[in-house]
């Protein structure tokens, strides 16, 4: 009985582990882009993400009052909120970058560091504050789109959602559009150039205030999308949601090797499934002695492990000496 | 540090002139102030029940204060948000026991922020009513203090498996928890009497996951329990429940009176309508003397009163009737008023109010009631389907 659990029910916790892996990577391009440039980890960025999310559920559910739900095709319902979610991220992000972040280029490292928790912790509370004048609300709820909750059943125990399908889709389109950019386009050089070398970029004829603002409002807008991506999978979000998902994006990229674009997506696709199967598997393979509490336990025992062996991450590679 | 003394003497005058007329006036004019506080959650995921307890207590107080104020003195209402966090519970507590003027103290919401808080208060002797901490802990330390006018779990647990064995014929069942003390605990209650009659239980997870529930909820759509328990409270039980029904699991759902918020069918909706959950505090809808209770409340706050709102009433007139007892008697003191609040009998809109030795509400009622509609602002409607009154078991 129980092995025919274990084995029946893989498909659906590889295809689970896989949804989580993706929306990882989105938050995690955010860090590592940021990281890429500025060799600074950009501790906000977890606000950023539930700002899209915010966005995602104002939109939704005024499209809600006023019976647009129902008239618009959910694709194009889907669309407006995720492109609203990134731009209005994208631009935060931008503004953080500019007030708290900029003035502080030539502090020493912990400065800046300090200065992204504090945006942090203002973020929530500008949020928290916002939505308990406004909705007088501390969760919200992603209104329900019956046609995203459709399920193809596979067998009888496994099935894929709409949904899941929706976000898996969306995340791929959003890595492919990342990556053509940063790799296939002008822009792109411009940034991996400012990544490279700031002084010489500039002698290039580079504006790097300018790329480094295209940084964060690219970083921000994957993690404004991944935020809605997360708030119509898992539905619920308040003010603090951003802090785990967060933390475990920061990690993913750290795993993928901090500042390489295609190690955040790798990096969140193996900390995604590595959650997933330890949620689902601990107490089946244990007889209940570690229940799924221990997934982040083990999730990142099996980290710290990988990163022993190899401490520049997965993809990383050895970070140059500076001029 | 040493101040000159000239500047020492300058001080004392002046601050002697601050105070000096104040405490004359006070005298001449009343015996002092008395405040009642509040602790529960008023901001974060539950601020709904805890927002709940605070006006039904300040309800309370704005009614029937009028004696104490006839007997000279000034009465205040203080409400403390302890944002169901232990540390800020206790935090809060040692300012409250810091105030001299707090009598007695109306709250928590959660037994895991109670218990820790409540140590503090009995280093004084200050008395707390709680309207909602079902958790045994509460009232087994034995606590002179420390009383409650709500049920306890190890009797709502059995309550529980009880309805899920005998009316809904389970024959096996999930139980997952929040992992605090209140709802690991309520748990454990469901889980060893379910077992003791003859419920197979498939599984028993502890998770502080807020959001994804997906890995959770794969092994028990695999083995498909008749029945879900949650112990836990609603922001997290919503969302386990609405995600489980989206995974396509059929299996019914069942909680303990952490699930008895509106915000349970704002959250998950569809989802959680027929659902059952056991309650140590009936909807004050069903109370048949909380009627004017109801008017009153909906006309001061323009709302519905929450669940406990009616128990946090309840609490508060104890302890005014309590605080005039002792007034009486000219001597205010903490601990007299706590002998005060253990001996007080109340006809309270709860029902018949009386504690025994260890602070257990004697004669405590348990409900049993089903989700009646997914519109949050009809939580009020939903159906008591069993109600029992069982006295506390008797103290270790």
């Amino acid at each position: 009985m129980d092995f025919e659990i274990l084995i029946g029910i893989f498909p659906q916790v590889l295809l689970d582990g896989i949804t989580l892996g993706f929306m990882y990577a989105l938050i995690a391009l955010g860090y590592t882009m940021v990281y890429g440039v500025l060799e600074f980890i950009n501790f906000a960025h977890s606000e950023i993400f539930v700002i899209g999310a915010f966005v995602g559920v104002e939109l939704l559910l005024s499209f809600k009052a006023a019976g647009w739900l129902d008239v618009l095709p959910w694709a194009l319902v889907l669309l407006i909120i995720l492109v609203a979610g990134m731009l209005v991220s994208g631009t935060v992000a931008v503004v953080i970058e500019r007030t708290a972040y900029r003035p502080l280029r030539h502090a020493p490292r912990l400065i800046p560091l300090i200065s992204a928790i504090g945006v942090s912790f203002f973020l929530q509370d500008v949020i928290r504050l916002f939505e308990s004048l406004w909705r007088n609300s501390f969760n919200l709820v992603y209104p329900t789109m019956d046609v995203l909750n459709h399920r193809f059943e596979l067998t009888e125990t496994i099935d894929v959602s709409v949904k899941s399908v929706v976000v898996i889709v969306m995340a791929l389109l959003m890595l492919w559009g990342l990556y053509t950019l940063v790799n296939r386009t002008k822009v792109g050089k411009a940034i991996r150039a400012v990544a490279e070398d700031q002084a010489a970029a500039s002698l290039m004829g580079i504006n790097v205030n300018r790329i480094i603002s295209l940084t964060f409002l690219i970083g921000g807008a994957m993690g404004g999308g991944a935020g809605v991506l997360f708030g119509v999978q898992y539905s619920l979000i308040n003010p603090y949601t951003g802090f785990i998902p967060g933390l475990k994006a920061f990690t993913a990229a750290v795993l993928g090797g901090i500042g390489n674009v295609p190690g955040a997506m790798l990096g969140g696709l193996v900390l995604g499934l590595l959650e997933a199967f330890a949620a689902s598997y601990l107490s089946l393979l244990t007889g209940g002695a570690f229940g799924a509490e221990y997934k982040d336990i083990f999730a990142f025992s099996i980290l710290i492990l990988i990163l022993i062996f190899r401490p520049k991450g997965l993809l990383g590679e050895i970070v140059r000496e500076r001029a | 540090m040493r101040m000159p003394r000239l500047r020492r003497v300058i001080t004392s005058i002046a601050v002697l002139a601050l105070v000096l007329p104040v405490t004359s006036v006070a005298d001449a004019q009343s015996k002092g102030t008395i405040k009642i506080a509040t602790q529960s959650p008023l901001s974060g995921g539950q601020a709904v029940l805890g927002e709940g307890i605070k006006l039904g207590t300040q309800l309370a107080v704005d009614k029937m204060k009028g004696n104490l104020e006839k007997m000279g003195y000034k009465v205040d209402f203080v409400p403390f948000d302890d944002q169901a966090k232990p540390d800020v519970g206790v935090a809060n507590a040692k300012n409250i026991i810091a105030d001299k003027d707090i009598m007695v103290v109306i709250g928590h919401l959660n037994s895991g922020v109670a218990i820790p808080s409540s140590e503090v208060y009995k280093e004084v002797t200050l008395a707390m009513i709680s309207p909602a901490n079902t958790n045994p802990v509460v009232t087994d330390r034995n606590y002179p203090n420390v009383n409650r006018v709500c049920g306890r779990d190890d009797v709502q647990g059995v309550v529980g498996s009880e309805f899920a064995h005998g009316t809904l014929k389970v024959k096996s069942a999930y139980i997952v928890h929040d992992k605090t003390q209140y709802g690991q605990s309520i748990a454990e209650f469901f889980k060893a009497d379910a077992e003791k009659k003859g419920v197979k239980v498939v599984g028993f997870e502890g998770t502080e996951e807020k959001s994804n529930f997906d890995p959770l909820l794969t092994p028990i759509k695999a083995k498909n329990p008749d029945i879900i328990y949650f112990g836990g409270i609603y922001d997290q039980g919503a969302p386990f429940f609405k995600q489980a029904r989206e995974k396509g699991i059929k299996s019914k759902f069942m909680g303990p009176d952490g699930m008895d918020s509106s915000d349970l069918t704002k959250i998950a909706g569809k989802a959680v309508v027929g659902m059952n959950y056991t309650s140590a505090a009936g909807p004050a809808s069903a109370l048949p003397k909380a009627k004017a209770f109801v008017d009153d409340f909906k006309k001061k706050f323009s709302k519905n009163p929450e669940p406990y709102a009616a128990e946090a009433y309840d609490a508060t007139v104890i302890a005014i009737k309590a605080i005039e007892e002792v007034a009486k008697t000219g001597k205010m003191s903490r601990e007299a008023v706590s002998t005060a609040v253990r001996k007080t009998k109340l006809a309270g809109i709860t029902g018949d109010i009386a504690f025994d030795g260890k602070g257990d509400r004697l004669k405590a009622q348990y409900f049993v009631l089903t989700v009646a509609s997914d519109n949050p602002e009809k939580w009020g409607d939903n159906k008591i389907v069993k109600q029992l009154t069982i006295a506390p078991p008797a103290a270790k």
